[in-house]
């Protein structure tokens, strides 16, 4: 079992915690000039996101997690699980719905993903920051509009639905930031 | 390393703010007649405090053909105290310390502290001249309103409620508990309560103490009197205090034990700690030993961490920024 020192503690460091695989966000070193020193970490659970302190006494250990991100291209979904493949090796991995959760609304096929693999499973899959996707779905909005102020809202390809500018069609491709659901240009 | 590693990391206008505070701190002891003194960073013996490791290096030459091990001072206290016993008056010195394994925001393993010692002082006296010398130091760079004077027991009830003289383990652990902190497992089994005291001083109290004034902590308990006289009673209390600005601890202070045959059982004990904990045993500094033996005059001392005032008169957030290299550029 791999371990790391209190002293080893940085930012992105992949631990177990709670039986979870988390990631070190903040380590402050903490000690009274006369007394134990202690390291005081956020550590960010990489299945939930939530962020959980947690303190050690400095020079403990703790169990490192089996923990990797790699690139793969997303080919398609069962509906069960969602397939990807290492576009170097041809390898193929399926990925379970609390894998994918919300993001599978932005997943179209041939898109380069990361995967966090623990244990060699999958635990989450991240879209690429920005996707480009076609309007199925959207009112035909105002003639001439061209500032995109108010806004209506369209459904995608994935079957995501965002808010776009009145001028935007049905059969329009546009850009989407997955990170914040906004849109960001006709592409 | 990279290009840009060559740069110091303290603004120009911070490191004339350090100048001019290291002027004004020599002006104020100049007046006060404390004699600046010099003593050397270099020792044969150690600290055997379980909380302080000493870095040490390696002599080779005329007098130790083999070679010998001598460590780098954590604190001036010893060589100034050998003064004091030979008759030097009130001292004052400013030097690079040093301590292996702490590194941080907060933390350099070298850096700047002021020591000084004032013969026929209590620690009450020493504390009303720490706070002249912030305000004298930070010449109202940063307004203060009046400082307040707090016992270690008064700060704990203040804001755990709890009696950090006579609560339990399992009652600090209920309240670091309530206060959302989680400490390691094993701490729980600890039956020494002065590890759970600073859990909770440093997670939970700090951050309170010293808002926009200077807060003196004092009245600590007798295991933590480290080289602090201990006044006998219920509980027995250590003379000793801490200086807080803004949740930072600044200063640590004693009116100093003097009694040479209670130094020794409190050096054994330490390392008697330093066995049980796994740590080196740290060669005894007998001449420190032998000069209270000799007599050390009724004193109180100080030491001040001076990075970490410039750093609260500055307004910086972490050490690197009021030290021109710090040692990730040394």
């Amino acid at each position: 079992m791999a371990t790391y020192s209190t002293n080893e503690f940085k930012a992105g460091l992949k631990v177990m915690i709670d039986g979870y695989p988390g990631a070190i966000v903040e380590n402050e070193f903490v000690k009274p000039g006369k007394g134990q020193a202690f390291n005081r970490v956020k550590i960010r659970n990489l299945k939930t996101g939530r962020i959980i302190e947690r303190t050690f006494k400095s020079g403990d250990t703790i169990e490192a997690a089996d923990v990797m991100d790699v690139e793969m291209q997303y080919l398609y979904s069962d509906g069960e699980f969602w397939h990807f493949m290492n576009p170097q090796s041809f390898e193929q991995m399926a990925a379970d719905k609390d894998a994918v959760s919300d993001n599978a609304k932005w997943l179209k096929e041939q898109d380069v993903c990361i995967l966090t693999l623990f244990n060699g499973v999958p635990i989450t899959v991240m879209p690429p920051n920005t996707v480009t996707l076609k309007v199925v779905e959207t009112d035909p909005g105002l003639k001439g509009d061209t500032s995109g102020g108010g806004g209506k809202p369209a459904t995608l390809e994935t079957g995501a639905v965002v808010r776009v500018p009145l001028f935007v069609q049905i059969g329009e491709t546009i850009k989407v930031n997955t990170r914040t659901g906004e849109y960001l240009s006709r592409a | 390393m990279t290009e840009a590693d060559w740069q110091p990391t303290a603004t120009l206008e911070v490191l004339r703010l350090r100048a001019r505070m290291l002027q004004r701190l020599r002006a104020f002891f100049l007046e006060r007649d404390v004699l600046e003194v010099e003593t050397p960073v270099l020792s044969a013996a150690a600290t055997p405090d379980p909380a302080l490791a000493s870095l040490s290096t390696r002599y080779t030459g005329p007098l130790f053909p083999a070679g010998q091990a001598f460590y780098l001072q954590t604190s001036p206290e010893f060589p100034m105290k050998r003064l004091l016993a030979a008759g030097s008056g009130s001292i004052y010195q400013l030097c690079k310390v040093f301590r292996d394994g702490e590194a941080g925001r907060l933390h350099n393993p070298e850096f700047t502290m002021l020591e000084w010692y004032r013969v026929d002082f209590d620690h009450h006296q020493l504390m009303t001249e720490v706070e002249s010398l912030v305000r004298h130091c930070i010449d109202d760079h940063v307004p203060l309103v009046k400082s307040e004077k707090l016992t270690y027991q008064e700060v704990f009830q203040r804001h755990l409620q709890l009696d950090p003289h006579t609560a339990t383990a399992q009652e600090f652990a209920a309240v670091a508990h309530r206060h959302r902190i989680h400490p390691p497992a094993d701490l729980f089994a600890h039956h020494d309560v002065a590890i759970w005291r600073d859990l909770l001083l440093t997670h939970v109290i700090e951050p309170h103490l010293g808002q926009g004034r200077l807060t003196f902590l004092h009245d600590f308990p007798a295991s933590q009197a480290s080289l602090a006289r201990v006044r006998p009673g219920q509980p027995p209390l250590a003379e000793r205090f801490e200086l807080y600005w803004q949740g930072v601890e600044l200063a640590n202070g004693f009116h100093e034990l003097a009694d040479p045959a209670e130094q020794r059982i409190r050096f054994e004990r330490q390392q008697h700690v330093r066995i049980a904990s796994g740590l080196p045993v740290q060669p005894l500094d007998e001449r420190l030993l032998a000069a209270l033996t000799a007599g050390l005059p009724d004193c109180s001392g100080v030491a001040l961490g001076f990075d970490r005032l410039v750093l609260l008169a500055s307004g910086a957030r972490q050490l690197d920024e009021v030290m021109a290299f710090p040692w990730t550029r040394a």
